[in-house]
């Protein structure tokens, strides 16, 4: 019978059914960072059960760290406890832990594939939403509580509902200066923040197969923003040689090995999907959020909607945002004032987006006023653009050149916003006060948030670079 | 586990779709391990500017200042995965969340916390509604998870469905844990047939070590 590329990693996955009727599903690889581990180490405790794979754990302190040079476990004091009490847990669980300073932190979803942890036809959980980042290599990651990461620490098994199956073909071609995210933002646009719920969504087509292996984990990550329960690209050529040689993937014979177990990881021809989508991303031009949800996207050359142009159900959300945000419905998005950009987070923090960013700052100065921001998504990236010069070019132009972490994209370590500041940002979510309270979000890609911070207002990359102003 | 069996208390509407977790429970600015839960449910949405309650918010409303009913609209619990949007609600001595739909990793923390996650029908959901609005927080409504009805003023009992696996783990209070270690010997044989067919993935080496 044809198969999913999902039921093919849930069937080889499956350990067997509870009486509830669960499948117990085996996770190869779990990772957790310093925001939810405490609850668990303490709930572990005392229950008085241990882990049963630390092996398979990892642990990256993530969430709260601060970001500024020098930082240490006190540099963001409301961070310090979560920090201390990571660092002990995984001491006395035997997990290993990219603490603090160690030339691997980052965030866990960026982490996890570069250091190869995370393999194709993984399964994989984090105590984050975004945990299905990684299916940009073909993993299967799920996003969990934190009772469900404790049940993770003493089984290695989560109990799950069999989710539902959904494919997105993303045809076409993308133009310059368009990408990942201004396609998942258009997605979420039209499928609406809880489009994928209760489906593993496969993303599919030649728009995919062109994408670099950190776009396609930037379409992943967003796949939540939509309410998927997950999300993933099939494993190809690309994937197998941004994975080789990376420092916990198999090597020598047992690469060998691996690798034709992966080229078979893919959906046969005729499989079913309960649902199917098509987009089409010829012509696709840089997308933008107006609004307090994800959902609520325009082209960089549209204006904020009428709320005529709504449909009824949306419309008192969106007369919320209009207030929230401080803008009026036909007004043009490209021109607003912007107080800040941020460029980082696990969406949009890897090495290529940073040198996308860069090559639209470089020789060109941060708008005066405006604060600018970026923070490498991994100690590794930050490393790699430093090598590369690109933390110059930053710094040159008016950037705050930081240490890796979530940062401001949850403002959980103190990266924050003013009140009725208008940030362009690279991250994933634009709620209300998510980013410092009444701080007014715009999602955008890495090349829409550089060109926004040179002009000082949320900008369209493609003007500014050909000099149009 | 709590046990959840019925409970009889006032239902509180709070008429919004995409409800968020940032909204829930939001990431407060300085924190401890030991998070004051009960302060936190809605945090942002009971103060207006100045940091004083606001009075328009709905369960800042005398009448459902003790409701252990909310009542909402689409996708409750989006976003972040955070338990803290569990939690809170348990501090406020809220068991019962009535949605027309839950976002799945939220319904999955209610069921890990005895929180009972109902989802009517949208007709009943729009019945229910009208009933919770009439009420006004004067009487109060009883959900029962052991007949799967909602009774109250206004009108004739509500059923509501609920897996029978996940209607037995709440009125038992069962272990999440404890029901997944019955089948520790399966797991442990999946390891070994695991390190077997994908041996690279029973394993972490760091190879540069």
């Amino acid at each position: 019978m044809p198969q999913t590329l999902f039921d093919q990693i849930w069937d080889s996955h499956r350990v067997g059914a509870r009486s509830d009727g669960r499948d117990l599903l085996y996770i190869d690889r779990h990772v957790l960072h310093e925001l939810h581990a405490h609850h668990a180490f303490a709930q572990m405790e005392r229950q008085g059960r241990p882990v049963h794979r630390p092996d398979l754990t990892f642990a990256v302190q993530d969430h709260t760290v601060a970001t500024k040079p020098g930082r240490d476990d006190t540099t963001n004091p409301s961070g310090t406890a979560f920090i201390v009490a990571m660092r002990e847990g995984c001491h006395k669980n035997g997990i290993r832990l990219f603490d603090v300073d160690d030339p691997e932190q980052g965030i866990s979803h960026v982490v996890a594939p570069e250091l190869g942890i995370v393999l194709p036809g993984a399964t994989h959980a984090v105590p984050d939403s975004h945990a299905s980042t990684v299916g940009g290599v073909g993993a299967l990651a799920f996003g969990c509580g934190t009772s469900e990461l404790a049940h993770i620490l003493a089984t290695q098994v989560m109990a799950l509902k069999r989710p539902k199956r959904m494919r997105v073909r993303l045809d076409g071609r993308l133009d310059a200066h368009v990408n990942a995210k201004d396609v998942a933002l258009k997605l979420i646009a039209e499928l609406g923040v809880a489009g994928a719920r209760g489906h593993v969504v496969e993303y599919a087509g030649a728009a995919v197969a062109a994408m670099p292996i950190e776009q396609r984990m930037t379409l992943c990550n967003l796949n939540i923003e939509m309410g998927g329960r997950s999300g993933f690209v099939a494993p190809d050529d690309a994937t197998f040689a941004w994975l080789a040689g990376r420092p916990f993937a198999p090597q020598g014979a047992l690469w060998e090995r691996a690798l034709a177990h992966w080229r078979t990881l893919h959906s046969d021809d005729d499989a079913a999907f309960e649902r199917e989508t098509t987009l089409d991303c010829t012509a696709l031009e840089p997308q933008i959020t107006w609004g307090t949800d994800p959902s609520q996207v325009v082209g960089i050359s549209g204006r904020v909607p009428e709320p005529d142009a709504i449909e009824p159900a949306r419309r008192a959300a969106a007369q919320s945002a209009f207030a929230y945000m401080g803008i009026a419905p036909g007004t043009p998005l490209a021109g607003l004032p912007v107080d800040r950009v941020f460029i980082g987070s696990c969406t949009n923090s890897r090495l290529p987006d940073l040198q996308t960013a860069a090559a639209v700052v470089r020789g060109r100065r941060v708008a005066p006023g405006v604060v600018a921001m970026v923070v490498p998504g991994s100690s590794r990236v930050k490393r790699e653009a430093e090598a590369a010069g690109l933390d110059r070019v930053f710094r040159d132009a008016g950037f705050f050149w930081g240490e890796s972490g979530c940062s401001m994209c949850a403002g959980g370590n103190g990266d924050r916003g003013q009140p009725g500041e208008r940030c362009v940002s690279t991250t994933n979510r634009n709620f209300e006060n998510r980013q410092g309270p009444k701080v007014r979000t715009h999602l955008a890609s890495p090349a829409t948030a550089a060109a926004s911070a040179i002009a000082g207002r949320i900008a369209d990359v493609r003007q500014l670079l050909a000099g149009a102003t | 586990m709590q046990p959840f069996t019925h409970i009889t208390g006032v239902a509180a509407p709070l008429l919004k779709d995409d409800i968020n977790t940032d909204q829930i429970a939001p990431i407060m600015h300085s924190r401890s391990l030991k998070e004051d839960y009960k302060a936190m449910l809605f945090h942002r949405a009971r103060r207006r500017d100045d940091g004083s309650e606001d009075p328009g918010f709905v369960l800042n409303k005398p009448q459902f200042r003790t409701a252990a009913i909310l009542v909402t609209g689409h996708n409750f619990g989006a976003g972040s995965s955070r338990e803290s949007a569990v939690w809170s609600m348990l501090a406020n001595d809220i068991r019962v969340i009535v949605a027309k739909s839950f976002a799945d990793i939220y319904r999955e923390n209610c069921l890990q916390n005895g929180v009972l996650p109902v989802v009517l029908s949208p007709q009943d959901a729009d019945v229910f509604i009208a009933r919770v609005v009439a009420a006004d927080g004067t009487a109060p409504f009883t959900v029962d998870l052991m007949t799967q009805s909602i009774s109250g003023p206004g009108g004739p009992d509500i059923a509501f469905d609920m897996p029978a696996a996940e209607r037995t783990r709440l009125i038992e209070g069962l272990d999440d844990i404890e029901l997944t270690l019955k089948h520790m010997d399966e797991i442990t044989g999946f390891e070994r047939r695991a390190a077997d067919a994908q041996p690279w993935l029973q394993r972490t080496t760091d190879s540069r070590r």
